[in-house]
């Protein structure tokens, strides 16, 4: 893996926002292809701000990070990103939603809607093509937000917290869907997250950041092959990597003034 | 009793209740003052006494109002759109929107009957400046909600600007939108029919409802009056009833406020 150039590099990336506070501090990270990395930390730490830098959506304020080796800004058609919120168009329905990004960008109907019908297999959503968002669960908004994402085939794939407001069988069931689609697609993937086991589940490695300003602070490497199921959340070495995130989570929380 | 006979059968009790109390007040009045009050079927005689009158005002008024009202939503909209597109063009335009809507009809009628005359254009102008005030406010309210999310989603997607208002403000706008459009459509007719009565035009057979009402005080025909006031009645339930189908056909497969519930 270490052999392929990085997909996306942070080098003493520094960001605030106008005069405000230093939100970032000196953050330097590189990820290869395929690889999934989780970002965890406090509130206020910078998570979420690290994949808008990524997204090219908010510039650095100094330091430097690419992706694909070449300007975030310039990259956008590479990553595509899902919402803390499902984010949808309450008045489309759910195929709609998941062709927009391929409308914004101009392909045709035809492609769209052959696109559109596979990204809802894939989240097992094939049969709800016409519904409307209020229609769906809340799980059921996530997946689809989820294969208007993977409607643009991105190379990245930026998840801000997902299944944050979401209870824990459905969560568990999401990470695990989320991998094996994973294995048939191939992204990068950067995960924000407040939840420990989530976050051991899904990545293989793990960035704990601390905040005021965000550093990072410590990162874990997860080392079960993937794929992982439900049996790998059992085995003792899970059991133990979650304790371990966890008690540093608790360090990390700890620092703050 | 099922609930869903209970919400026909207990307006219509009301009526009856309301009607018996309307002849007993009638009776109480005495002869003497019981022109005061017409009763129901006087009102009822009194459509057919002065029948081509009232309909040809209702034609009339109707007029002015769906012109008025029509106008106002297309002028409205576009701009508000205008005033979405930054906080700057808000500031610069809201107080002179507000002066429109503080001047009262009965000022601007001499003036508008100075400039086009007395008629369908004052009456139709008076009803777009009346619509258009609860029109531009809501819907440019609307544009400038949009949910910041799918804002941000749109420029990741790199849409365009012309994209992003009409793929994603307008639409998000919209049950606003029909907000304004419901309040307008219950001020059209009475937009309409004020301003006849102050910048109508009685030759030809022009006159709406607001000049009958002129003509039906003088001659002291108060159940004709009365019968105007049901027309004009009438005229605001269509409208309003327009309004709310509009609003309904356009957001009732989504929006939130016409979900089936439980209660």
């Amino acid at each position: 893996m270490s052999t392929s150039p990085p997909i996306v590099r942070f080098d003493a990336v520094e960001k605030r926002y106008g005069d405000g506070p230093v939100i970032l501090d000196q953050i330097s990270f590189t990820v290869h292809r395929g690889e999934f990395i989780s970002l965890i930390g406090p509130s206020g730490c910078g998570k979420s701000t690290i994949l808008k830098l990524i997204s090219g959506l908010n510039p650095v304020t100094s330091g430097s990070a690419t992706v694909e080796g070449v300007r975030p800004e310039n990259a956008s058609q590479e990553l595509a990103f899902v919402f803390q919120e499902p984010t949808l168009l309450p008045w489309l329905p759910v195929q709609r939603n998941v062709e927009l990004p391929l409308k914004l960008r101009g392909t045709d109907s035809a492609k769209r809607t052959k696109v559109a019908r596979q990204c809802l297999e894939l989240v097992g959503l094939g049969e709800r093509m016409d519904y409307y968002p209020r229609q769906l669960s809340g799980g059921q908004k996530m997946r689809v937000s989820i294969a208007r994402a993977l409607s643009l085939s991105p190379k990245i794939l930026l998840l801000d917290e997902p299944f944050g407001a979401l209870d824990e069988m459905t969560r568990d069931h999401l990470n695990e869907e989320l991998l094996s689609i994973r294995e048939q697609k191939a992204w990068t993937a950067f995960f924000v997250t407040h939840s420990v086991a989530e976050a051991v589940f899904l990545s293989n490695r793990i960035f704990v950041l601390s905040a005021n300003p965000g550093r990072l602070y410590r990162e874990i490497k997860v080392d079960f092959p993937y794929p992982r199921t439900n049996d790998t959340r059992q085995s003792p070495e899970y059991q133990r990597l979650v304790g371990e995130v966890s008690k540093l989570l608790r360090e990390v929380e700890n620092l703050q003034p | 009793m099922p609930k869903k006979y209970l919400t026909y059968i207990l307006p219509l009790a009301m009526g009856v209740v309301f009607i018996g109390i309307w002849y007993a007040v009638r009776a109480s009045l005495g002869d003497e003052r019981a022109f005061l009050l017409p009763t129901p079927d006087e009102i009822i005689r009194a459509f057919g006494d002065h029948g081509p009158q009232i309909w040809s005002g209702t034609v009339n008024t109707t007029k002015g109002a769906v012109i008025g009202f029509s106008i106002s939503v297309i002028v409205s909209f576009i701009f508000a759109l205008i005033l979405s597109l930054t906080p700057l063009i808000r500031a610069s335009l809201y107080p002179y929107l507000m002066i429109l809507q503080m001047t009262p009809i009965i000022v601007l009628a001499p003036i508008l009957i100075l400039w086009v005359g007395p008629g369908l254009a004052s009456v139709t102008i008076i009803t777009f400046l009346i619509c258009f005030f609860p029109l531009t406010v809501n819907t440019t309210q609307g544009l400038i909600s949009t949910d910041r999310n799918l804002v941000d989603l749109f420029k990741m997607c790199k849409a365009s600007k012309h994209q992003e208002i009409f793929l994603l403000r307008v639409p998000a706008a919209l049950p606003y939108f029909f907000t304004g459009l419901r309040i307008a459509a219950t001020l059209a007719p009475i937009g309409a029919i004020v301003g006849d009565f102050y910048a109508g035009n009685s030759a030809g057979g022009q006159g709406g409802l607001g000049f009958l009402t002129i003509i039906f005080s003088s001659q002291f025909k108060i159940a004709a009056l009365f019968a105007t006031a049901v027309a004009s009645c009438a005229l605001g339930f269509a409208f309003a009833g327009i309004g709310i189908g509009l609003g309904w056909f356009s957001l009732h497969k989504w929006h939130d406020s016409y979900a089936k519930t439980d209660s």
